[in-house]
């Protein structure tokens, strides 16, 4: 902030105390020529008004609020560019990269800056992290039967993660895997979750209305359905099985899907985006995309290994 | 009764009888709506899957009807009168005056019909899109050349403390309404603000503190310099108290925008200077108070028997209780606590329900049988079953919101050994939910109130001259 706003900033935030401060002195003093106590001398539709003191309580009050508030303002940030003589900031401001933010971050923690953030990140990792560093030494598979461990990850998962997969875990038929069952898109290892968890996924079902037509569509929904067990048409069946073998491409020939890909198994009966005629039709006609996000910048790895022994624990309780 | 106190023939008494009986219209539906979303935050059922009558869509009509329409035809009808009564002088332009009210009322018709269908601008309390943030603007002009033409053909030699208030009610908020709703309209029915990012919120809330400074506050602190001393017959109690106070309140009120934005992306020296203000504004909010109980030294008496009088000083009670809970409000370490928390709509309606609607109250009815030429209103026991029904209702919804909001607040930041947060958000919706059934109740109170007002004053209007005091008499036999 340049020097001219500073002192603008000053000059009018001072002033108004300064004015109310003079006010306040000059209303004091009886300076109005009428006997303290006396009726104002004019009449407005009966109504008359008193020449009483300020009460003193009062007074008082606003002189302390006064005085409290431009101490205040020479302790703490307030006057414009004027940083306030404690040095004290609510957080690294003024950055504008999340690169600069951690560098000042880091930089603040490392100098002992009274950053309020910095100063809370800086307590939180050096009473919380130890936790998780040791938890993070058991493989995921036996953390899972660690019941601390699971029962601090389901809070992880409260907070983070139940937003899209719901408090159950059971997801949502709009794109939100059921956490619960076996059915994993791109595997259900420890490893395979922590890697899911850590960069995210993004799965994308490419349309094929441009290239199909609605009726190859239509026959393509039929095949796939008829894949789970459902009842379909028998002719529209086996045309929609010629057209699958594009398909198979990525859900495989027998329709079991590919984990390395993350394409969905089409025989289980499980949809990601709902199994009804009309919602697999919308799926075929335009396609899907699925995002996971990262959570490696907001968890960190640590967490992140806790959450997984919760997930893997949901479909492996018994 | 004597014939001075009747209605005076030089007087525009037709443009405060109107916006007196849009007052209390406005605020039965205002504070229905209210009631209605406070009963879909436990029962969500109750939008009947109908879009327009969804909690996001009818919130803003609510905060609309009740600030604008009840509050605003409230100030419109009071402020008229008060200025014709103590400047000795009828309006400045009866005109104007005809062209305010059809005018005003466009305006919120024009919100109940565009609010429900989701035109937005999205901004808290200037929802309403550029169309009719214009005519708002041509209502506004109009109402201050009335105003100040009126002071200015003044026959009285000084120009009364209400009238100061008043004023400063009506500039600063064309200040802040053509400030703040500053935008580029894309179509008719959409626009974008000119302002972005921080600047824009900051925009947001130096107009919103204000909406409650200077129209909920300032507006009805004119109302209140002349209403109490005129139902409790005495003088104001201290002209050079009011003086301090106002200059200091219209001073400082300016700056406490920022406390609603603590701990955001607004720089930290623009929070602390919000905040240091706000506290310093504490002690002249009080100044108002303590001038209007004082007034009533010497009177104290009358609050046994008079329950106008009861409304008037109640309200300057709640008045100087959100006063004082504000500034606690906007210390960083409070707020931290409170923001985004029930306890902000608690301290709220403390300030709407029990100053600015009470006040309002207790001058209607004073007005409504000076305006229709009646010696009194219809019924003294039924303005004090009002009276108990509005109180009852406010504290139980403050109470309500104050529980709710600390619960919330303490609960959002419980941390277990480990690090992670102890509940969910859904799990602080869940322990919310006996309070907003009680809040559903208080509201209900209060809109049973109302009704029982309309009906007083539909009574009093409607009544033959002579007959009102013999029909009073034959009620509390």
């Amino acid at each position: 902030m340049s020097m001219f706003w500073t002192i603008w900033i000053s000059v009018i935030s001072l002033g108004t105390i300064l004015g109310c401060y003079l006010l306040l002195r000059w209303c004091l003093s009886n300076k109005i020529g009428i006997d303290e106590g006396a009726s104002m001398g004019h009449v407005f539709d009966g109504i008359e008004e008193i020449n009483n003191q300020l009460p003193r309580w009062w007074t008082i009050l606003f002189y302390i609020t006064m005085v409290w508030g431009v101490a205040y303002l020479i302790f703490y940030p307030g006057l414009g560019g004027f940083k306030g003589v404690l040095g004290w900031t609510s957080s690294n401001q003024g950055v504008l990269s999340l690169e600069e933010s951690k560098l000042a971050l880091q930089r603040d923690i490392d100098d002992g800056n009274w950053n309020e953030y910095a100063l809370q990140i800086k307590y939180a990792s050096e009473k919380f992290d130890p936790i998780f560093e040791e938890y993070a030494k058991t493989p995921v598979e036996l953390l899972a039967q660690n019941k601390e461990a699971v029962k601090i990850g389901q809070r992880l998962y409260i907070q983070n993660c139940a937003q899209c997969h719901g408090s159950n875990a059971k997801g949502a038929a709009s794109g939100f895997p059921d956490l619960t069952d076996d059915d994993w898109l791109y595997g259900g290892s420890g490893d395979k979750i922590k890697e899911t968890l850590i960069l995210g996924r993004r799965g994308v079902m490419p349309g094929w209305f441009n290239s199909m037509g609605e009726d190859g569509v239509a026959e393509v929904v039929a095949y796939t359905l008829s894949l789970s067990g459902r009842d379909v048409e028998q002719g529209l069946k086996d045309k929609g099985k010629v057209r699958f073998a594009v398909c198979a491409a990525c859900h495989g020939m027998d329709g079991k899907g590919n984990q390395i890909l993350g394409a969905p198994n089409l025989t289980d009966n499980i949809w990601l985006y709902g199994g009804n005629t009309k919602s697999v039709t919308q799926t075929l006609n335009y396609g899907r995309n699925g995002v996971m996000p990262a959570f490696d910048e907001t968890l960190g790895e640590d967490k992140v290994h806790v959450v997984a022994a919760y997930v893997y624990s949901l479909s492996h309780s018994k | 009764m004597s014939e001075t106190s009747q209605v005076h023939p030089d007087y525009n008494y037709k443009v405060v009888r109107q916006f007196t009986i849009m007052t209390i219209v406005w605020g039965i539906i205002g504070m229905s709506l209210g009631v209605l979303i406070a009963a879909q935050l436990f029962a969500p059922a109750l939008n009947f899957d109908i879009p327009w009558l969804t909690y996001s869509r009818l919130r803003p009509l609510h905060t609309n009807a009740v600030i604008f329409a009840f509050g605003g035809s409230a100030l419109f009808s009071t402020s008229y009168y008060i200025v014709q009564r103590t400047c000795q002088v009828r309006l400045f332009s009866d005109k104007l005056a005809a062209f305010t009210f059809w005018g005003w009322q466009a305006v919120i018709v024009a919100a109940v019909i565009t609010l429900p269908l989701g035109y937005t601008s999205s901004k808290e309390y200037a929802e309403l899109e550029w169309p009719i943030d214009i005519l708002i603007t041509l209502v506004w002009v109009a109402y201050i050349i009335n105003f100040f033409g009126t002071l200015v053909i003044r026959k009285t030699s000084h120009i009364y403390v209400a009238n100061w208030f008043l004023g400063a009610f009506m500039l600063t908020v064309a200040v802040l309404h053509i400030g703040n709703s500053m935008v580029i309209p894309v179509s008719f029915t959409k626009s974008y603000s000119i302002y972005a990012g921080a600047v824009d919120a900051m925009m947001q809330w130096w107009y919103g503190h204000n909406a409650v400074g200077f129209f909920l506050t300032a507006g009805f602190l004119g109302m209140m310099y002349y209403f109490v001393p005129k139902q409790a017959g005495r003088p104001v109690y201290s002209y050079r108290l009011s003086i301090v106070h106002f200059w200091a309140l219209t001073s400082l009120y300016i700056w406490a925008g920022p406390h609603h934005l603590h701990y955001t992306a607004l720089p930290d020296w623009t929070q602390s200077l919000g905040m240091v203000m706000s506290i310093i504004l504490f002690v002249p909010s009080w100044g108002g108070m303590i001038n209007g109980i004082m007034t009533l030294s010497g009177a104290w008496h009358k609050l046994r028997t008079d329950p106008i009088l009861r409304f008037l000083i109640v309200s300057l009670s709640f008045y100087g209780m959100s006063t004082f809970e504000g500034p606690m409000m906007a210390i960083k370490t409070v707020n931290a606590l409170s923001h985004y928390t029930d306890w902000t709509i608690g301290h709220v309606h403390s300030g709407a329900l029990g100053w600015v609607a009470m006040v309002s109250i207790g001058s209607i009815y004073h007005l409504i049988p000076i305006l229709f030429a009646q010696p009194k209103m219809y019924s003294t026991r039924l303005i004090d079953i009002h009276f108990w029904l509005a109180t009852i209702g406010v504290v139980l919804y403050i109470v309500a919101m104050w529980m709710s909001g600390v619960l919330q607040g303490l609960m959002w930041r419980q941390v277990n050994s480990d690090g992670t947060l102890t509940y969910s958000f859904v799990e602080s919706l869940e322990a919310s939910k006996p309070f907003y059934i009680v809040r559903f109740i208080g509201g209900l109170f209060v809109v049973v109130g109302m009704l029982i007002m309309a009906y007083n004053c539909y009574k009093t209007i409607r009544t033959p001259k002579e007959s009102i005091a013999d029909n009073t008499a034959s009620a509390a036999a």
